[in-house]
């Protein structure tokens, strides 16, 4: 907090007191917003029955905004002024939240991941077998999904420091990997194996991202920083150009459909004698594929954090969290920086990939459409305001930036209350910009910035944030 | 000095562009020995380490690491985390550059990179559980031990290295340069910013790596009274070229070393001297 602090403090310059300086600030603030509202808010265009265009003044929703930045430019200004008196004692509550919260980690694991096993059964008890695929799917899988590419990236960007911007293309490899070898490969070759494909693949998908990984890192990652950045960023577009231009390969914008989909170790989820349901003795429905695919991906993404917790307390991860604090400090210790920030590169592409082999078989079908930068950024922003690093924000961050957009198709209460044109989708971007800027004001360095220590002589204290670097390069 | 010594420079010569930051540089470092480099601000002494150490590639000379059982080691053609691998030549930096976001005790493990590396046979059999790793793994905290013992660093042991004073912080950098296992230790002043408790506390230290660690230490000092009073080899720089070599008290008297450092020209020294009462 107490950088935070300072930054609000160097941002205002020298710090007037008193309710008068409060006042001419909230007041500037408010004359901003009103300049910025006139071109964007104060009219709005709508058709006419005789499809002319008619402007109509919102000046209503011009006052709205202007009222709400001034209160709250307000409250802020009046609030550092008091923090700065030495008065805020309020605000230091979540400081001393933090320790608790750690000390508090050992019991929330095993019930989070109870609760995350639990959560189909929960979902159906809740909402019957209908309705229960809409939140086993759209919101368990697609969540877990980015969880699974949150924690690899976080091999890269939160454990080793390398910001990596086309994270994106290794979830593709991974996808098009397995589109490609059970749709071709596998029936030219060995047709009998085609229940096994997406097991065979899953594994082969994972090395191949890695080989990429390999490939890629080998070139760029003597670069640092924005140029680390940029050579990635040109990479992950790369990978989606070739798979758009080169038909003969991917399909070019047509994509890949009928991929297999898992079955259950050998035995397929379909209506057949031989299906599912059928072996089992059950009647046949397609949630069962879906219950599975969401058991699938927990497995897998829960495998990525056991493996990134494991390697954290190895010499290797110590030595990419050394890497992301200094790297030349690491070099005078013998340590080859070039294997070690191609380790982590090469892992976290793996687990993307395998991500990408899962998306790719949970859907049937993928296009080069899923593999746009817009993904990186998500995955990176996931990342990073959850706290680089911080496995549990990282957690948190996909469960808040996947699950929130979806929350918004469900909240119907708000039509009561804005009218039944209202559509609360069409506010996601605004309102994920306005999650992000409201974290990095109040936590600029993610939502659990505190780092656990890999090892301790007599009590494991963990690390403020402000003393962790973020990497350079 | 019949055995080979364990460092030798030989006409290195470092150019910035248009800039001579070493100039025809050739000095030794022997066994066992605490050797001094000294000379004003901007003579090229942070150069010099940066070219030991391999950080920077030098345009001219040769640098030869000689190890006891005779095995050769050319500096000026080794990446540099080879040099500190293998070479086994640690340095500390002027500007201290600790891991601050990780404990003081995980800076001394992640100095022990190389050899816990190779016990978890490249990760793979720690990550399985077999091979040696654990026993590697405890000893890594005993030797880390040791060292937080030696720097009197135990007590923060757990806490984060950017949350100690600077004191602690300059004898947290060696003790992680010292866990490498070197045989040359190279320290970018180390007594800079220490108050004269500590600065006494840092000698006993040096003192004793070369006693009882067998460990020869080359050591870039302002603080003359340390460099008189540990060191028992002195090489002064001046402008990158060297104007003295060799025991401190030759150094002390050696009036080109009075002139760099007073900034008064070769024939001017004794008057000067009467001035200052030397
Ligand atoms: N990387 C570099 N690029 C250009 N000039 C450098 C570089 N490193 C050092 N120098 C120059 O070399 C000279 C010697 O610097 P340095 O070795 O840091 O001196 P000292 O450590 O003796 O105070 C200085 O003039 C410095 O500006
Ligand atoms: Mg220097």
């Amino acid at each position: 907090m107490a950088k935070v602090d300072n930054r609000i403090v160097e941002q205002s310059g020298p710090l007037k007191t008193g309710p008068m300086a409060a006042l001419k600030e909230a007041a500037f603030a408010g004359l901003i917003t009103f300049g910025l509202s006139i071109p964007i808010i104060a009219y709005g265009t709508r058709q006419d029955i005789n499809n002319r265009l008619v402007l109509d003044a919102r000046w209503d929703a011009v006052a709205w905004a202007v009222a709400i930045v001034f209160i709250g430019r307000l409250l802020v200004t009046l609030n550092a002024q008091r923090r700065a008196a030495g008065g805020g004692k309020l605000m230091r509550v979540p400081q001393s939240l933090q320790p608790v919260l750690g000390r508090l980690m050992p019991v929330l694991a095993p019930l989070a991941i109870g609760f995350l096993f639990a959560f189909p059964v929960i979902s159906i008890v809740f909402s019957g077998w209908q309705g229960s695929t809409k939140w086993i799917d759209n919101f368990g899988v697609q969540i877990l999904i980015y969880v699974m590419l949150g924690w690899g990236l976080n091999i890269v960007v939160g454990l080793a420091g390398l910001l990596d911007l086309g994270y994106v293309a290794f979830y593709a490899v991974g996808a098009y990997s397995y589109a490609l070898f059970a749709t071709k490969v596998i029936p030219a070759t060995y047709p009998a194996l085609g229940v096994w494909a997406f097991w065979i693949c899953l594994p082969v998908a994972g090395i191949l991202a890695a080989f990429w990984g390999i490939l890629l890192g080998f070139p760029v990652l003597r670069l640092r920083g924005d140029y680390l950045a940029i050579v990635t960023l040109a990479f992950g577009e790369m990978i989606r150009l070739v798979l758009i231009n080169w038909t003969d390969f991917s399909q070019g914008y047509a994509g890949i459909s009928g991929i297999p989909r898992p079955s259950f170790f050998g035995i397929p989820f379909n209506a057949n004698d031989n299906g599912f349901a059928a072996t089992f003795g059950l009647e046949f429905t397609p949630i069962y594929r879906t219950i599975f695919l969401y058991y699938l991906i927990l497995v897998l993404a829960l495998l990525t954090a056991f493996v990134t917790i494991r390697l954290r307390r190895m010499p290797v991860g110590r030595a990419w969290e050394a890497l992301r604090e200094d790297e030349i400090a690491c070099r005078s210790l013998g340590i080859n920086t070039t294997t070690t920030k191609l380790t982590a590169f090469s892992l976290g592409a793996g687990f993307g990939g395998v991500a990408g082999a899962f998306f790719a078989a949970k859907q049937g079908f993928i296009s080069p459409e899923s593999f746009t930068f817009m993904e990186s950024a998500v995955i990176l922003a996931i990342v990073v305001l959850g706290g680089m690093g911080s496995l549990w924000g990282v957690a948190i961050a996909a469960v808040v930036m996947i699950g929130g957009p979806e929350l918004m198709r469900e909240m119907e209460f708000t039509k009561a209350i804005f009218g039944k044109d209202f559509d609360p989708t069409q506010y996601r971007m605004l309102i994920f910009g306005l999650a992000m800027v409201v974290i990095m004001i109040w936590k600029p360095r993610g939502l659990i910035s505190t780092r656990e220590p890999t090892a301790f002589l007599k009590q494991s204290k963990a690390v403020s944030g402000s003393h962790v670097k973020e990497g350079h390069g | 000095m019949s055995t080979k010594p364990l460092l030798k420079v030989e006409h290195l010569t470092m150019r910035f562009g248009g800039l001579v930051a070493i100039n025809d540089l050739s000095f030794e470092v022997h066994k066992g020995d605490i050797t001094a480099l000294i000379g004003p601000n901007g003579a090229g002494k942070t150069t010099v380490f940066n070219c030991i150490t391999g950080f920077y590639k030098p345009t001219e000379g040769m640098m030869t690491l000689t190890h006891a059982d005779g095995s050769h080691y050319l500096l000026e053609r080794m990446p540099d985390f080879r040099i500190a691998a293998q070479a086994k030549v640690a340095r500390t930096f002027q500007n201290i550059r600790l891991f601050t976001g990780m404990t003081v005790l995980e800076n001394l493990l992640v100095a022990q990179h190389n050899v816990l590396m190779k016990a978890s046979g490249y990760t793979i059999m720690g990550l399985l559980g077999i091979g040696g790793y654990k026993a590697a793994s405890a000893a890594s905290v005993e030797k880390a031990k040791y060292w937080l013992d030696k720097t009197r660093l135990t007590d923060r042991a757990d806490d984060p290295a950017g949350d100690l004073p600077y004191g602690d912080q300059r004898r947290l950098e060696i003790a992680r340069a010292m866990c490498t296992e070197p045989l040359l230790l190279c320290l970018d002043e180390p007594a800079a910013g220490l108050n004269p408790r500590e600065s006494l506390e840092l000698n006993n230290l040096l003192r004793s790596i070369r006693k009882d660690d067998g460990v020869s230490v080359l050591l870039i000092e302002h603080d003359m009274s340390v460099v008189m009073e540990i060191s028992d080899h002195v090489v002064v720089l001046d402008y990158g070229t060297k104007i003295s070599d060799g025991t401190p008290s030759h150094v002390q008297n050696d009036p080109k070393v009075i002139a760099a450092y007073l900034g008064v020209e070769d024939d001017e020294v004794e008057a000067v001297e009467a001035e200052v009462g030397l």
